[in-house]
């Protein structure tokens, strides 16, 4: 499980995070939604280790996260499909599946992850050894994620997975994300696209300029008036 | 033909020195984006080692001893004086690069006392004549581009088919996300910095051998050009980095076979400027696509 507490971040002299909690349960799918610049993706990112907190604590299965190197992060079990892709451009689609393998030694459970990821996206097999630049937009998602899962994670974290993509590629993302899930990975996600993420979320937080104002399971919030306001684009009667 | 035969076989072994220095400054590029001014100066201080080696030991031990010698020098010099500077603005980066470079300068006039060091003890075995289609050359001229092509090669082949190669290539693409993947971003760092010196310390044995001494200065002339040579291929890319050097090389010993001696360095930074404005990515730079 993980757990933040009272977690404190700062950039340049703003405050991102002012003391968020939050928990993210074995086996569940969590969803932090809010608007831009509300400070998820900070959370995600302090989590990995890319950005230092200010204070607080992120306890992963009862090891305090801060303060590790993000290599040491990556190999106790949490692995990150960043926003935007960032898929390598110049590289095949088999190579940044291995580089998402970079710590791992064992050759073998490598071949099988491999297989793995290639049996929930057929469409990477296929494209095996294309450029990953030359993919398309939900390829490349596609490609993160499945990259991320090469480094076998417990807990995947997954930075605006449906930004940039079509309504139905959005759709087959989300029901990889779940069946990903239902093999045994937790899954906390963050979202712009408020309805899916809640749709498939077993618990939720709503995030706003740095601090969690509600939390819920995905399916409460979906029915909040004040979500629905603020996120879902539904006006109240 | 025959006058400037002797020329164009110089200029290949010239080309092959510059290479092996441009390499260097390439790869450093490639990931920090960086021009790492103190290169030629690691190069200049390889000469002084080998000078100061190989006339106290014998060959076997003086030559390695060079090397890692100049391994180390470009590792201290990225820990001491470029990493901390990891998350300062570029220009940071580059000023402490040309305070190295005189630093290094300056140590080096502290030790030599300001006086050219004489190659008294040339490599042997390369250092002998050889004939060869009617003239007569050292055996280094020939040896240079051969080795030269044998390390690209290799280097190649570590950057494209190993992991630490993986791992550089990412981060040359993208620090942040290499860090997602595990990777040690200031391992691949270093790494860069020891191939970069390794070079530059077989470049620098190939070109002192053939000359009579190493001067503090010495680093400065070969530092250029190399530099400009990266230029010239597109900086950030390595079989740029070598097709330049050659190309400046050969380009370089013809203009003095045409007897135009005076006008060879002129020709090498005017061409710098050329490429500068008519193709600023060079001939095989990367586009320049800004991250959104």
């Amino acid at each position: 499980m993980l757990k933040i507490e009272n977690l404190h971040v700062s950039y340049g002299g703003i405050q991102a995070l002012r003391g968020i909690s939050l928990e993210v349960p074995d086996g569940k799918i969590v969803t932090l939604i809010g608007a831009n610049g509300a400070g998820k993706s900070t959370t995600l990112r302090t989590i990995t280790g890319l950005v230092k907190a200010a204070s607080g604590s992120i306890q992963w299965n009862g090891e305090e996260l801060l303060g590790r190197s993000i290599d040491k992060i990556v190999t106790s079990g949490i692995a990150m499909s960043p926003e935007g892709r960032r898929v390598f451009p110049d590289m095949t689609v088999l190579e940044n599946l291995k580089i998402g393998a970079y710590l791992r030694r064992d050759k073998e459970g490598i071949a099988k992850d491999l297989q793995w990821v290639y049996d929930l996206f057929p469409r990477l097999k296929e494209r095996e050894w294309q450029l990953a630049g030359t993919l398309s937009g939900g390829e490349q998602q596609m490609l993160a994620v499945g990259r991320a899962l090469m480094s076998r994670p417990k807990l995947l974290l997954l930075d605006e997975p449906s930004l940039g993509l079509a309504p139905l590629v959005v759709q087959d993302i989300f029901s990889i994300i779940r069946e990903i899930n239902r093999q045994g990975v937790t899954v906390l996600l963050i979202e712009q696209n408020a309805n899916m993420a809640l749709k498939i979320a077993d618990l939720a937080y709503v995030l706003e300029t740095g601090r969690i104002t509600m939390s819920g399971t995905g399916a409460e919030l979906l029915a909040n008036e004040k979500v629905k306001e603020a996120y879902l684009g539904k006006h109240k009667k | 033909m025959q006058q400037i035969l002797p020329y164009i076989i110089n200029g290949i072994s010239v080309g092959g020195q510059y290479a092996l220095i441009a390499i260097g400054y390439t790869l450093v590029y490639g990931i920090l984006r960086l021009i790492n001014f103190a290169h030629g100066d690691v190069f200049m201080v390889a000469g002084l080692v080998m000078v100061y080696s190989t006339t106290a030991m014998p060959m076997y031990v003086a030559l390695p001893l060079v090397l890692v010698a100049t391994v180390l020098l470009g590792f201290v010099i990225e820990r001491a004086a470029y990493k901390p500077l990891r998350s300062a603005p570029r220009m940071s980066v580059m000023i402490s690069a040309i305070g190295v470079s005189y630093l290094i300068q300056n140590l080096s006039f502290y030790i030599t006392g300001g006086v050219p060091q004489p190659v008294t003890t040339p490599i042997p075995w390369i250092s002998e004549n050889v004939a060869l289609l009617g003239t007569s050359t050292k055996r280094v001229t020939l040896v240079t581009p051969v080795l030269t092509i044998a390390l690209v090669i290799a280097l190649v082949y570590l950057i494209n088919h190993t992991k630490i190669g993986m791992a550089m290539r990412a981060a040359a693409k993208d620090f942040e996300t290499a860090q997602l993947m595990g990777v040690k971003i200031n391992a691949v760092i270093s790494m860069t910095f020891v191939i970069g010196s390794f070079l530059a310390a077989v470049g620098s044995m190939l070109y002192f051998t053939n000359y009579p001494s190493v001067a503090i200065t010495s680093g400065g002339m070969p530092g250029l050009k190399a530099f400009v040579a990266a230029v010239f291929g597109g900086i950030g890319s390595i079989p740029g980095a070598v097709v330049g050097a050659f190309i400046i090389g050969l380009c370089e010993e013809i203009i003095k076979g045409l007897g135009y001696t005076t006008f060879s360095d002129a020709f090498t930074f005017a061409l710098l400027i050329v490429v500068l404005c008519v193709k600023p990515t060079g001939l095989f730079g990367e586009k320049v696509t800004d991250k959104v």
